[in-house]
């Protein structure tokens, strides 16, 4: 029997083609192995064969989802692989968003096995663990060598037809789907069992897990925006010419709270962003393209709103820990709530 | 941060170009953007257009803000 035909996905920065300044690549396709494919390809060793990657920028892929996706899944369809793998893509929010996109749609629309591996806080991997296998890889691309050999066994399973073990055994994030098997032991006996380690403060298992619904209702409309007061928030990075408070240009650690009483405009002078996470031109030209100060300033003078609030709250929403958002969120909030904001506008780049 | 400013109980607008990540982590009102790198700009036009293109977007939002929403929901622009 041949080899194996695989496709695979990766982006511009793996590719080698360039960083931020190169997010938009438009998608194209070579007929030879790049970057992880290499570490893909050494494990497949003679069973499958990466004929083709296709590389597109994040950015490219982000802005334009659904054009996209119809162009990759068109080279894809070239090939007519037999099995089709994006990234890993770590703990890049665009390139696992791209990763799950493409490889839900080849297995969905074109009927390929697929699959894909990213950081399991990667915004991709909530969007698509439910559809296509997503490898669960650490945050960084330091990871890339324990997600090969994770996705290398699980990829020839799928494309053989062999039966996939449970998240745990193959090393992929749970898709939520429960299987029916026999034990030894009947529930009442293991409910016990649980209930004695549970009573002796011992770690067990639970057999089923609650799904994590963690979702806010929409507070109520803003009743008469000409009386509001408006604060404008941002994951943009923005901040202050000079970053004073170092705020991070990836995995921000902190929020910074910025005074813009009697600015009206930002300009190169007075504002930059910190966020190392997409190409900081457009925003250290003119950082009203990040926070609209400009424009809700024209609005306060016109009586179109009430206020905007005199401090601007920004972080740097760049492979920032979730658990990192949550608790500034919570600190920005309750700190809007006692300066009486009436409402807020959040901005993400 | 979006669903913990909603939680702390201030009705919040999201910005944003990736409306799916906008939907994943939770956002009520969601005002799709430009560009990644600038959402709420246009380095193409001149500087005129790309403040009224702002403007416009900044009103959407405000709109969205005075809007009653039952769940998540996206306001595209007109």
């Amino acid at each position: 029997m041949g080899k194996f035909k695989v496709v695979h996905y990766i982006n511009q920065f793996f590719a080698g083609i360039g960083g931020e300044e190169k997010a938009d690549h438009r998608p194209e396709v070579r007929e030879e192995v790049l970057g992880p494919g290499l570490a893909l390809k050494a494990g497949f060793k003679d069973e499958a064969e990466i004929v083709a990657t296709i590389i597109c920028g994040d950015s490219y892929f982000g802005e334009n989802i659904e054009e996209a996706k119809k162009e990759v899944l068109e080279m894809v369809k070239k090939y007519n692989p037999d099995l089709f793998i994006a990234g890993p893509a770590f703990n890049a929010g665009r390139y696992g968003v791209a990763c799950g996109t493409i490889a839900d749609a080849v297995q969905n629309e074109l009927g390929i096995p697929s699959l894909t591996a990213m950081y399991e806080e990667n915004p991709g991997a909530d969007m698509f663990k439910k559809s296509v296998y997503i490898v669960s890889t650490k945050d960084s691309a330091a990871g890339m060598r324990d997600a090969v050999k994770k996705i290398v066994p699980l990829a020839l399973k799928l494309v053989k037809g062999e039966e996939i073990g449970s998240p745990d055994e193959e090393g992929y994030l749970s898709r939520g789907i429960r299987k029916n098997f026999f034990t030894d032991k009947r529930g009442s006996e293991r409910a016990v069992d649980m209930l004695i380690k549970k009573l002796k403060g011992e770690e067990f298992e639970t057999e089923f897990p609650m799904p994590d619904f963690d979702r806010v209702p929409p507070n109520p409309a803003v009743k008469d925006i000409t009386k509001a007061t408006i604060a404008i928030v941002t994951s943009g990075g923005a901040v202050p010419k000079g970053n004073p408070d170092h705020i991070e240009s990836s995995s921000a650690q902190k929020y910074g709270k910025y005074d813009i009483e009697g600015i009206n405009d930002l300009t190169p002078e007075n504002g930059e962003t910190a966020h190392g996470g997409y190409d900081p031109v457009y925003a250290n030209e003119d950082l009203d393209r990040v926070i609209p100060v400009d424009v809700l300033r024209d609005l306060e003078r016109e009586g179109k709103i009430g206020k905007l609030h005199r401090y601007y709250y920004s972080t740097v929403g760049n492979g920032t820990a979730v658990a990192n958002a949550k608790k500034f969120g919570e600190a920005i909030g309750k700190d809007l709530k006692e300066a009486g904001v009436d409402a807020v506008i959040l901005t993400s780049t | 941060m979006v669903k913990e400013i909603e939680r702390a109980g201030i009705p919040v607008v999201h910005m944003c170009t990736v409306v799916p990540i906008s939907l994943t982590v939770g956002a009520n009102r969601i005002v799709p953007t430009i560009a990644i790198p600038h959402p709420l700009g246009n380095p193409s036009l001149d500087p005129k257009e790309e403040k009224a293109l702002r403007r416009k977007l900044v009103e959407r939002a405000l709109e969205a803000l005075q809007t009653e929403v039952e769940g998540q929901t996206v306001f595209e622009m007109k």
